[in-house]
């Protein structure tokens, strides 16, 4: 019985990482049809932004607490000065290509910042790890758990709440769905269809890098951080369907709970479940499992 | 119409690398046999490209040719470089022609997709799997050729010219095909299917064929990367190997066979002097190259062969 409370908790703090790293690729993908490869690297951005920073901030005498505040800042920070770069500078040429020669492009970005954030950081690890233990933790049963984690949780939750309460009640929203279900439509009824395509990038992206910051201080920071990301976060949207929101969630809540009962009960199989998953819904359902056939996406 | 000299130009490059090799220094010779292992499951994708589809889990057989080869060595002591080859390339046909089943129904991102997570299915099965070494992979038994073990200062040379001779037949019959008409469905398929099950011919048995093909190629490179290399491990099947095969194939172009082999030829050089000159922008180079290869090469390196020629 602990070891299946257990199991559940694990996995809702591992899905709802999942979550935060993942659902900014399937927004990107449903307005943009981009396969953003690229979206790993913005989670190793926003980590090592939020240890650099944070960590600088707390040494020169800043308020602990007020780390909880910096480590957002730093993603945000982080992601509005690279998102729109690449979004104007590169992607915007692109959008009349195939969608596997974006996902090319996206690669190429992706190696491309690998050695970027390598270059700003050096190849040394980055520790910032007050915030995790700050809150202290609490106990279920016999098991220990850091405060630290429900953050991960509350933001998993604030963020795709938020995201659907904007696309669904919102003049934004509206507008953007529009612009999904047809973009020359929109432009022609004069919505600013590029600026719709910075900001989705630039929020898909910055979800992606708040996944990261917090969970720099669980961590150490070291090259390469971005590379599973990607994987994972591929397996998460798939399982859920390309564009979807809700398939997001469900994507992440699956694999979350089924890799922490791997963990409990059949360590050995840890990884390959995922895929396993990912794999079946790939053949039974190509389209994810929230798909309608060729309904409107997000 | 131009006459198509390929068979003549792969008959001189074999004898020029049989030639030269014994006077080139080991770690040529060296780069050249990985480069000839990349370049044959490039080959692949190169079939696979030109209708239009693009796999992200091509590691997938080069891992599985690779684990073929090293088990035939811990089983059965076996180090032929044929043998290992051969039972590499024989493998992975196997496992395209039962996966080719499920896969030759998907198309564009979904075909993608669907064959990276079938490789990072086998990557998380060798990675948690003690008894062939997990994460550490293991040791392949030192290369012998027809039996015999050459003396240490010939090995190398000895794998290059058994894998450049496997590799030019395989290039020859790879050409041949492109000239047949299953062959030549590919573009057709690419264009436009419907008109292609309109004609007669079915997409989907074209696609498992060449999927296969594809397989067996990447097999064969797998087997000579785990005899060249003398080590195997889980990440030959990671998605990044995968990622790192299909930036060969956008690189080399699908105008010619022989485009895989220069392609994974330039990589290796490229991959080499950047590691060497700056061990932290190698990865930023390759991005680059990628980029400018996209976007003003879009046919590839082999497109500046054939448009001197045009003009």
């Amino acid at each position: 019985m602990e070891q299946l409370i257990a199991v559940v908790i694990d996995g809702i703090i591992y899905s709802a990482w999942l979550f935060v790293a993942a659902v900014g690729l399937t927004l990107i993908y449903g307005v943009m049809k981009i396969v953003n490869v690229a979206h790993g690297s913005f989670y190793a951005l926003g980590a090592y932004a939020a240890a650099s920073i944070t960590g600088v901030l707390l040494a020169h005498g800043m308020p602990p607490y007020w780390s909880y505040a910096t480590l957002l800042g730093s993603a945000v920070l982080v992601t509005v000065i690279v998102a729109p770069l690449i979004e104007r500078g590169i992607l915007r040429f692109m959008y009349d290509k195939d969608e596997v020669v974006i996902l090319l492009i996206t690669y190429a970005l992706f190696l491309i910042f690998e050695d970027v954030i390598k270059l700003i950081w050096g190849v040394n690890p980055y520790f910032v790890a007050e915030p995790y233990g700050l809150l202290g933790s609490f106990d279920i049963g016999d098991l220990t758990y850091p405060y630290y984690n429900l953050i991960l949780v509350g933001v998993a939750i604030i963020s795709g709440t938020g995201l659907y309460w904007m696309l669904n009640h919102t003049r934004t929203g509206k507008l953007l769905v529009a612009v999904i279900h047809d973009t020359e439509v929109s432009r022609a009824m004069g919505i600013n269809v590029d600026r719709f395509y910075v900001a989705t990038f630039a929020f898909g992206s910055l979800l992606a890098a708040i996944g990261g910051a917090y969970t720099a201080p669980t961590i150490s920071v070291v090259p390469g951080l971005g590379v599973d990301v990607i994987v994972l976060s591929f397996a998460v949207v798939v399982i859920g369907g390309l564009g979807s929101l809700p398939g997001a969630a469900l994507g992440a809540v699956i694999v979350g709970l089924v890799r922490s009962a791997a963990i409990h009960y059949l360590p050995q199989a840890e990884l390959f479940v995922i895929y396993l998953v990912m794999a079946m819904v790939l053949a039974f359902r190509p389209r994810g499992l929230f798909s309608l056939a060729e309904a409107r996406k997000i | 119409m131009r006459r198509d000299r390929t068979p003549q130009t792969l008959v001189l490059i074999l004898a020029a690398i049989l030639a030269a090799a014994p006077f080139a220094p080991q770690w040529t010779v060296f780069l050249l046999t990985v480069a000839i292992a990349k370049g044959l499951v490039v080959l692949g994708l190169m079939i696979l490209l030109r209708c239009g589809l693009v796999s992200f889990g091509q590691a997938l057989y080069y891992c599985i040719g690779a684990y073929a080869a090293g088990m035939l060595g811990r089983l059965f002591q076996v180090s032929d470089v044929f043998t290992l080859m051969l039972a590499g390339m024989a493998v992975a046909a196997v496992a395209g022609f039962v996966l080719g089943f499920l896969l030759a129904r998907y198309r564009s991102i979904f075909f993608g997709l669907l064959s990276l997570a079938i490789s990072m299915i086998l990557y998380g099965l060798l990675i948690k799997s003690e008894t062939l070494g997990s994460s550490d992979g293991f040791n392949i038994l030192p290369s012998t050729l027809l039996g015999v073990r050459p003396p240490d200062n010939w090995v190398r040379y000895l794998v290059l010219a058994a894998a450049a001779v496997l590799a030019f037949v395989a290039a020859l019959l790879v050409h041949r095909y492109l000239k047949t008409p299953l062959g030549r469905l590919a573009p057709a398929i690419k264009d436009n299917e419907i008109r292609v099950e309109y004609m007669g011919a079915s997409a989907r048995n074209a696609i498992h064929v060449k999927y296969v093909i594809a397989a067996a190629l990447a097999g064969l490179g797998g087997g000579l990367a785990a005899t060249t290399v003398g080590h195997i491990d889980p990440d030959m099947a990671y998605w990044t190997t995968s990622g790192e095969f299909i930036f060969i194939t956008i690189l080399a172009g699908t105008g010619s066979v022989i485009a895989p082999f220069l392609g994974a030829l330039v990589f290796g050089v490229i991959q080499s002097i950047a590691f060497d000159v700056s061990p932290n922008t190698w990865q930023m180079v390759l991005g680059s190259s990628l980029l400018v290869v996209i976007l003003f090469l879009p046919s590839g390196l082999w497109s500046l062969f054939t448009r001197r020629k045009a003009s």
